[in-house]
């Protein structure tokens, strides 16, 4: 044992330096696990000491009503993870269009940097779930017939504009990142604006902004349940809908415990991806 | 004269005969304030529960018998203090801020083990109201499957029309009356499913074009829809409010403040086979 401990990396002798920092380090582990025990015992053994505590157990951790009702909000998942999954590409196209607006350069296309400053003006500007209902109802009220009134259809359409506002924002700042130096030494060498963009510009910027998006697709994801508001019986509406005849909250945890399971690998995943940036620019 | 008044007089002369016994009154002791029964109806409330969404007038069915409840108790028209609250306000564990809530509120066994309900004050079949395609339906079972349904998602009409009519195509499924009205104005769905007094309002006064298409027999469903006055679980005020509720059953007020404030249910058709 001693004998290993005086082993540093690649077989040469630990310094007293590297030993006392080894102690260090030791000491501070064992704090931080003592204090997390301590955080946790103090949650398992105070909280159920709160006088509301059986009450709010059985309305909210209630397990007969868990089993009877997650396989139903699993099945209503499958909406969410539909409309995400068509939303996703027309978000990520829109929003890339409307940056490429807002950057046009040519004087003659200046009513298009207009309409793009204002879109996303507005449609960030407003809460998704105004948005939603403004489209989701209004839209198929000028009298539309089915299906083309459908709520799916237009509260997908609400969901796009509002989303590719922020996307169009963040891909604009990936393309204002890449310095105009670039621009400049692709166009003395002949390249056309367009090519510019497209073989210099965007593959730089896009890369950029990944992680950025990242987190947008984690929001879409949450968002998603904001359609319930217009009709489909997605997971929020459903947890919902078991909450109000069991009386419980109980279908709101399950529902809430589906939602991290796929949104908690995606933070992780988006928090890795900056990481791996901010040392690759270091 | 309206009703209140005449409701405030008649808990006045109760209110000093009371006094003047020295007796003592059931709810003492047990209300959220002293001497005032805290109700707590819907934001909004709706016609025909609550008319012009001002309870305090005490027009409207729920109104009517919420004063009517406080006045067989021993309570004066302005001891009745009105909030809202939501459903989820309703049910969550915790200090209320109500004594009773009225809100259409279906007894149903799920819920009891949650919360207390009152006696009923209302039995309410459940009625279909149809617009565009489902004007032409026919009254059965059959023909109703085919449309595109839709209904309040908090309500027991849910698991109705899954459990009985089951449609074809999945219902869609909205927070509240407003939103089914949009739905339906907006020709998104064709039929959606109410209590009786609810769809008889809506389609007379807010869905143009709308018909109620009949009622849901009440054997068809196994457990026809009562409303109750919800009270947080174990609440003490239970036996007073279930007291004057069966005396005013008993005594055929509760009875004719149906009769005044809801519209007649007779001549809607029932829904065959």
């Amino acid at each position: 044992m001693s004998q290993i401990d005086n082993v540093g990396v690649g077989g040469k002798p630990r310094s007293r330096r590297q030993a006392y920092e080894d102690k260090l380090r030791r000491k501070s582990l064992l704090i931080a696990v003592m204090s997390s025990a301590a955080v946790v015992l103090a949650m398992v053994v105070l909280v159920p000491m709160a006088p509301g505590w059986d009450r709010v157990v059985k309305s909210f951790f209630n397990w007969s009503v868990m089993t009877r009702t997650f396989p139903g909000l699993l099945e209503a998942f499958v909406q969410n993870i539909m409309i995400f999954a068509w939303s996703a590409p027309l978000i990520a196209v829109l929003g890339l269009v409307i940056a490429l607006m807002r950057d046009a350069r040519s004087p003659v296309l200046f009513p298009l940097r207009i309409f793009g400053a204002a879109y996303t003006d507005i449609f960030r500007g407003l809460p998704v779930i105004l948005t939603v209902y403004l489209i989701g109802f209004g839209i198929p009220g000028l009298g539309l017939s089915r299906p083309y009134n459908s709520p799916y259809l237009w509260g997908t359409v609400a969901l796009v504009l509002t989303y590719s506002a922020y996307v169009a924002e963040i891909f604009r700042g990936g393309i204002d990142s890449v310095h105009s130096s670039q621009r400049s030494a692709a166009q003395s060498l002949g390249l056309s604006d367009r090519d510019v963009m497209r073989y210099v510009v965007l593959p730089q910027a896009i890369r950029k902004v990944v992680p950025a998006q990242m987190n947008m697709l984690i929001a879409l994801q949450k968002d998603v349940a904001l359609l319930s508001f217009i009709g489909p019986v997605e997971i929020f509406r459903q947890a919902g809908v078991y909450k109000s005849l069991s009386a419980n909250f109980t279908p709101y945890v399950g529902a809430a415990i589906i939602f991290l399971a796929v949104t908690i690998p995606a933070t992780r995943y988006a928090d890795y991806l900056m990481q791996k940036q901010a040392r690759e620019r270091s | 004269m309206t009703i209140k008044t005449l409701l405030m007089g008649t808990a006045l002369t109760f209110a000093a005969g009371t006094a003047f016994a020295g007796g003592h009154l059931c709810y003492e002791g047990k209300t959220l304030t002293e001497g005032k029964l805290t109700v707590a109806t819907g934001n909004p409330a709706y016609f025909p529960w609550v008319m012009n969404d001002d309870p305090a007038s005490g027009e409207g069915f729920e109104a009517a018998v919420a004063y009517a409840v406080a006045e067989e108790m021993g309570l004066a028209a302005d001891d009745v203090i009105w909030v809202r609250t939501s459903f989820d306000e309703a049910i969550q564990p915790g200090a209320k801020n109500f004594d009773v809530n009225m809100q259409q509120y279906s007894i149903t066994p799920e819920r009891d083990e949650m919360v207390d309900f009152s006696a009923p004050y209302f039995s309410a079949p459940m009625a279909v109201v149809v617009v565009g395609e489902g004007l032409d339906a026919a009254p059965t079972m059959e023909s109703l499957k085919a449309l595109k349904w839709g209904a309040v998602g908090t309500t027991t009409a849910v698991p109705m029309l899954t459990s009985m009519i089951e449609p074809s195509d999945d219902p869609l499924l909205y927070g509240d009356n407003a939103d089914v009205t949009a739905a339906m104005q907006a020709g998104q769905i064709d039929a959606a499913l109410f209590d009786l007094p609810t769809a008889l309002f809506l389609s007379a006064v807010m869905i143009e074009g709308s018909a109620v298409l009949g009622q849901v027999p009440a054997d068809r469903s196994e457990n026809p829809d009562q409303f109750g006055m919800l009270m947080e679980d174990g609440n003490p005020l239970k036996t007073c409010v279930d007291a004057a509720l069966e005396a005013l059953t008993e005594s055929g007020a509760l009875a004719a403040i149906e009769a005044e404030w809801l519209q007649t249910t007779t001549g809607v058709p029932l829904i065959a086979e």
